[in-house]
């Protein structure tokens, strides 16, 4: 039953390579939708590309739907999975902040690492950014402290902090992506076409 | 040759890449127990970095303590041999397509110094907003959502919210 690794399964050894096999799916299906280009990426924010709106969503719920499905059948305990802490500012605010990067330099870290690949001199300038903006965070620390470690509301889940059941959570999530996809293509028929 | 040059702008269906990428979270996290990340291999690169020019203040700080310890290297992370297959498998996919060549794409409405200073901007906002919300993209968002976490989709809603309202001000970089 998986997870593999944690379970003994698959031992221990494997961890680094399968990361790097995974590394090369991951970077091969990023950059062959198309994001390795920052003009691309940056097409939902002005209506004109919604191909991030559309992979994201469809990898949301792909992998939401099939996780569930998963641990109904047995093959995965769900509660075994890592789930990403909730610190509540910390989300906010470190999301409002990496929202103004996104439109400010056209990528977000895994898609930058992907035009790097391709030689992309914006986005080697953008990797770079990034760990400048590391280092800052690093070296002030202790002014980001409070906001880092505070606000801790444990490795919660929306179950958790809306008691929705959550077959009917995914449901409506399906359903909300699925208008999305159709209002988006209303939108871009609208905007005038952009050339990249 | 020819054939290369008409490809070069055709990328997937976009459900046809959302569902492989959906797919390999889950693979992911039914092998390893969580999720993709990004962000985290160039955490470990500045500490890496910073622990090699100055270990004394590496030591020290609070912050990059937490990723030192004497058995391994802070670069010996999953994290990083992830990135580094990121990279092979989007060259892969580029090479494939003819798209590999070095060039700064930007809007022919502004120059390619502009282009980089703003990437630059961008990168250190990112890289600030990614360390405060303990992940980005991939590791907050995309991976939170798959197991439902309250913090992935409350960073989720924050990045595309925050790019929505601040996509005005930097409209004249891309339309």
């Amino acid at each position: 039953m998986g997870p593999l690794i944690p379970n003994g399964i698959i031992p221990h050894e494997w961890d680094s390579i399968i990361a790097i096999l995974i590394g090369i799916v991951f970077g091969f299906v990023l950059e062959a939708s198309g994001f390795s280009s920052s003009r691309k990426l940056a097409g939902l924010f002005y209506g004109y590309d919604f191909a991030v709106l559309k992979v994201f969503f469809t990898a949301a719920i792909v992998s939401l739907i099939g996780m569930y499905y998963m641990d109904y059948l047995g093959y995965v305990d769900i509660t075994q999975m890592y789930v990403h802490p909730t610190y509540l500012w910390g989300a906010i605010i470190g999301g409002i902040i990496m929202g103004v990067g996104f439109v400010a330099g056209g990528f977000c870290p895994g898609t930058s690492l992907c035009a790097v690949a391709i030689g992309k001199i914006d986005a080697i300038v953008y990797v770079i950014g990034i760990m400048i903006g590391v280092f800052i965070f690093s070296e002030l620390y202790f002014l980001f402290e409070p906001i880092y470690e505070g606000f801790f509301m444990g490795n919660i889940t929306l179950i958790d902090s809306l008691g929705v059941n959550p077959y009917w959570f995914i449901f409506i999530f399906t359903l909300i992506a699925i208008l999305s996809f159709v209002i988006s293509d209303i939108i871009r028929k609208r905007n005038k076409k952009i050339f990249y | 040759m020819k054939n290369n040059q008409k490809n070069r702008h055709v990328y997937w269906n976009p459900y046809f890449g959302g569902f492989l990428l959906g797919i390999l979270i889950l693979f992911t996290f039914y092998i390893t127990g969580r999720g993709l990340g990004a962000s985290g291999a160039m955490k470990s690169s500045v500490v890496s970095i910073v622990d090699t020019v100055a270990p004394t203040h590496a030591e020290n700080s609070a912050y990059y303590s937490k990723f030192i310890s004497d058995e391994k290297s802070p670069m010996n992370t999953w994290l990083v041999f992830e990135a580094l297959g990121v990279l092979i498998g989007a060259f892969i996919s580029g090479g494939l397509t003819g798209r590999i060549n070095w060039r700064v794409q930007h809007s022919p409405k502004i120059t390619s110094k502009r282009r980089l200073a703003f990437a630059l901007g961008g990168g250190i906002l990112f890289g600030l907003g990614a360390q405060i919300a303990r992940g980005c993209t991939s590791g907050a968002a995309l991976s939170g959502m798959a197991v439902l976490s309250t913090g992935g989709f409350i960073t989720m809603l924050a990045i595309f919210g925050s790019a929505f309202a601040f996509a005005y001000f930097f409209r004249k970089n891309w339309i």
